[in-house]
C-alpha cells in the first residue's frame, strides 16, 4: 500500500477551529444526541443543533412536510424546547462531544436575538452561534429579518454586542441580491455567513385543491435546491472576506467538493440525514478520499478554484 | 436499538393488486424489534423518489428475516413494489415505541382491530401475545374493502390458530360494513371487558377510539404520519395531543412518542 501524507482538512471560522469542514444543518441533526448512533460525532466539523427560542415553541400544525422531486418542503415551524431546557437538558451531553457545538438561535425581535446571545456566551462547551434571521419580524409587519439589509444588520450588530463567541449569520435565499445581505452581516460582525437556508415553496394536491402543508406553504430542501444553493454560495464567497458556509441539497463529498470548489470554507449537511443517516460522516471520509486521489494536500488548494474562462 | 441496515431482499410476494410483501435479511432487527414498532425502508441509491418510507414491521423471525406487508400508494411504495429477490434496500429500525404488552387486569380479553394495511403489524402483535400470554382470549377483527384484500390475510391468521372475524365495505367477504361495528356485534366475548389494539385508517381507529372511551375500555392505536426520518430529528411527525403545554397546543412526535398511543392521549378532532 501507498503511504499517504496526512492531510489537512482544518477549517477556521472566527476563532472557531473545525477538524474538517463537514457541520450538520439546523434542524435536519435534532440536538445531536438522536444520530450518536449512527454516527461518530467526534468525527464531525461540527455540530449545529436545532434552532433554539427565548420560549419553548409548539410548532405548526401537521401535516408539516411533503416529498417533492428530488426534495422535500417543510413547515415545522420552528418547534423547539427553548434555551432554559436545551441548557438544562442537551447541552450537558453535548459538552461530551469532541466536535464543537454551534448554537442556531431564532427570534421575534432584535431584542431576542441579543438576549439569547447573551445567554449563551457565559456557558461553556459552545463553539459558536449561528444566527437564523429567516424568521419574521413581529415589530415590523412580519417581514423577515433576512429579506432586508437594514435588520439583517441590525440582528447582527446586536448579537455581536452580546457575546464574544464566534457569530456565523445564516442567510435566507429568498432575496433578490445574496451578496448585498451578505456585505451587510459582514460589515456589521460576523464572523461566518451560511448559506442557503429553505427556499420557500409550495404543493398542492390536485384531487383535493388542498395546499399539501397546513402552512399552505413551507421551505424546499434536498438536491433539488442544490444549483440554487451553489450559485448563491459562490456569488457569497466573491463578495465578502469572511468564510462562507455552503448548505444546499448536498448528499455526498462530490456534492461537498463543489462548494468548495465555489469558495466555501465548509459546508452543512442538512435533508441527507434524514435519507441516510451517516451521511455526514461518509462526506467527511470521502472528501479526505478525493484530497487523497487527487494529490491535494490541504482543502485551501481546492476552496474558491473555480476556473472560469 | 435502532441501526442502519443495507440488506437484502429474501422474496417478494404479490398479495393482491397492490399489495406486496417483502422479506429482508436483517437478524439485527428480527431479534430485538417488538410488535408495534416500524423501520424506514427505502430503495437505495436513487435521488427521486427520496426518503426512506415508514412501514410497520409485519413478522420477525427466528430464521432473521422480517417482512413488511404494504399497498402501492405513491412513488416510493411503487418503487418497492417493483423490487425483487437479491436486490438490496437500505433499512432504518427497529424504531418507535410499540404496543403496550403488560397483561390486562384478570377478566379482560385482547382484541385486535385492524383495518387494510393496518392489519400488518397485527400478525407480530398477535404472536406475541400469544407466546407471552398463553391463556389469555386473543379475538381479531379484521377489515378492507373487499374480498381480495382480505381473504389471504384471514386464511393466514387462520393457519396461525386465531379465529378472526372480517368486515369489507362491500361486503364481498364476512360482514359488510365497517370494522369497529364487529367490536359491538353478539359475540361470546360481547359485554365484557376488553384491551382494544387498533390500526387502521385514521377516520376508522376514530370510530374505534370513540366505543372504547364510552366502554371504559383500555385503547391503542398505530398512527400513520409523515415521515422524514423516522429518528426524531426533522419532527415532522407531529401528531396534535390532548391538554396544553406551557399555554401552546402540545404536538407529540409519531416517531418517538409513538407511532402507537393511549387513544386517550390524542386530540381526535383535529385533522
Ligand atoms: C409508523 C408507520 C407505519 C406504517 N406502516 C405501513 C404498513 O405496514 N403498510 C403500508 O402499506 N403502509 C404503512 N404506512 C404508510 C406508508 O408509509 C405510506 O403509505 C407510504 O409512505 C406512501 O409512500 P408513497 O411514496 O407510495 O406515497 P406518496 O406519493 O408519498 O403519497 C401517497 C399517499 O400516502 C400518504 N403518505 C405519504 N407518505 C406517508 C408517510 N410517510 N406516512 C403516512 N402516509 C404517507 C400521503 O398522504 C398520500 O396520501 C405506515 C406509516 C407509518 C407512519
Ligand atoms: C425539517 C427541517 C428543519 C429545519 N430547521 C431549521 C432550523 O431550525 N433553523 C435553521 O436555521 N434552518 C433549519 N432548516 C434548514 C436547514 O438547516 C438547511 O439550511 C436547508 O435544509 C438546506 O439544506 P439541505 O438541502 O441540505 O437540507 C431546516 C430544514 C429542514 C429540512
Ligand atoms: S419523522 Fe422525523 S421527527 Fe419523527
Amino acid at each position: 500500500m501507498r503511504v499517504v501524507e496526512q492531510i489537512d482538512l482544518k477549517v477556521k471560522i472566527g476563532s472557531m477551529v473545525l477538524n474538517n469542514p463537514v457541520m450538520t444543518a439546523s434542524g435536519t441533526f435534532g440536538y445531536g444526541q438522536e444520530y450518536a448512533k449512527f454516527v461518530n460525532l467526534d468525527k464531525l466539523g461540527a455540530v449545529v443543533v436545532k434552532g433554539i427560542s427565548l420560549k419553548p415553541r409548539a410548532g405548526n400544525p401537521p401535516p408539516r412536510l411533503v416529498e417533492t422531486p428530488c426534495g422535500m418542503l417543510n413547515a415545522i415551524g420552528l418547534e423547539n424546547i427553548g434555551i432554559k431546557a436545551f441548557l438544562q437538558d442537551k447541552l450537558p451531553w453535548l459538552r461530551g462531544v469532541a466536535a464543537p457545538i454551534v448554537v442556531n438561535i431564532l427570534g421575534n425581535t432584535v431584542e431576542e436575538y441579543a438576549e439569547l446571545a447573551d445567554r449563551l456566551d457565559n456557558t461553556e462547551g459552545i463553539g459558536a452561534l449561528e444566527v437564523n434571521i429567516s424568521c419574521p419580524n413581529v415589530k415590523r409587519g412580519g417581514v423577515v429579518f433576512g429579506a432586508d439589509p437594514t435588520m439583517a444588520a441590525a440582528v447582527t450588530k446586536a448579537v455581536r454586542k452580546a457575546t464574544s463567541l464566534p457569530l456565523i449569520v445564516k442567510l435566507s435565499p429568498n432575496v433578490n441580491d445574496i451578496r448585498i445581505m451578505a456585505q451587510a452581516v459582514a460589515d456589521h460582525g460576523a464572523d461566518g455567513v451560511s448559506l442557503i437556508n429553505t427556499l420557500l415553496g409550495m404543493a398542492i394536491d390536485l384531487q383535493t385543491r388542498r395546499p399539501k402543508l397546513a402552512n399552505v406553504m413551507g421551505g424546499l430542501s434536498g438536491p433539488a435546491i442544490k444549483p440554487v444553493a451553489l450559485r448563491m454560495v459562490w456569488q457569497a464567497a466573491g463578495a465578502v472576506r469572511i468564510p462562507v458556509i455552503g448548505i444546499g441539497g448536498i448528499m455526498c463529498a462530490a456534492d461537498a467538493l463543489e462548494f468548495i470548489v465555489a469558495g466555501a470554507h465548509a459546508v452543512e449537511v442538512g435533508t441527507a440525514n434524514f435519507v441516510n443517516p451517516r451521511a455526514t460522516e461518509e462526506i467527511v471520509d470521502g472528501i479526505s478520499l478525493y484530497l487523497k486521489t487527487n494529490k491535494i494536500s490541504s482543502l485551501e488548494q481546492l476552496r474558491g478554484s473555480l476556473i472560469l474562462s | 436499538m435502532a441501526g442502519q441496515y443495507l440488506v437484502k431482499i429474501v422474496k417478494k410476494e404479490q398479495l393482491g393488486k397492490e399489495i406486496f410483501r417483502l422479506t429482508l435479511h436483517a437478524p439485527e432487527i428480527a431479534t430485538t424489534a417488538r410488535p408495534g414498532q416500524f423501520v424506514m425502508l427505502r430503495s437505495g441509491g436513487l435521488l427521486d423518489p427520496l426518503l426512506g418510507r415508514p412501514f410497520s414491521l409485519h413478522q420477525c423471525r427466528a430464521d432473521g428475516s422480517i417482512q413488511v406487508l404494504f399497498k402501492v400508494f405513491g412513488a416510493g411504495t411503487k418503487r418497492l413494489a417493483a423490487l425483487a429477490a437479491g436486490d438490496q434496500a437500505s433499512l432504518i429500525g427497529p424504531l418507535g415505541r410499540g404496543f403496550d404488552l403488560t397483561p390486562p387486569a384478570p377478566g379482560v380479553s385482547l382484541c385486535l382491530v385492524g383495518g387494510g394495511m393496518g392489519i400488518a403489524p397485527l400478525f407480530l402483535l398477535a404472536q406475541e401475545l400469544k407466546r407471552q400470554q398463553p391463556g389469555l382470549t386473543i379475538e381479531l377483527m379484521l377489515g378492507a374493502r373487499n374480498k381480495a384484500e382480505l381473504h389471504q390475510l384471514a386464511d393466514e391468521f387462520r393457519l396461525m390458530g386465531f379465529s378472526p372475524l372480517v368486515a369489507t365495505d362491500d361486503g364481498s367477504l364476512g360482514y359488510a360494513g365497517l370494522v369497529p361495528d364487529l367490536l359491538a356485534l353478539n359475540v361470546p366475548s360481547a359485554g365484557k371487558a376488553r384491551r382494544v389494539y387498533c390500526c387502521g385508517p385514521k377516520p376508522m381507529m376514530a370510530v374505534t377510539a370513540n366505543y372504547c372511551q364510552k366502554q371504559g375500555w383500555d385503547c391503542q392505536v398505530s398512527l400513520e404520519t409523515m415521515m422524514a426520518c423516522g429518528i426524531s430529528a426533522c419532527l415532522g411527525c407531529a401528531v396534535k395531543g390532548v391538554g396544553r403545554r406551557g399555554g401552546q397546543v402540545r404536538y407529540l412526535h409519531a416517531c418517538k412518542d409513538g407511532p402507537v398511543f393511549n387513544a386517550l392521549d390524542l386530540d381526535w378532532t383535529s385533522e
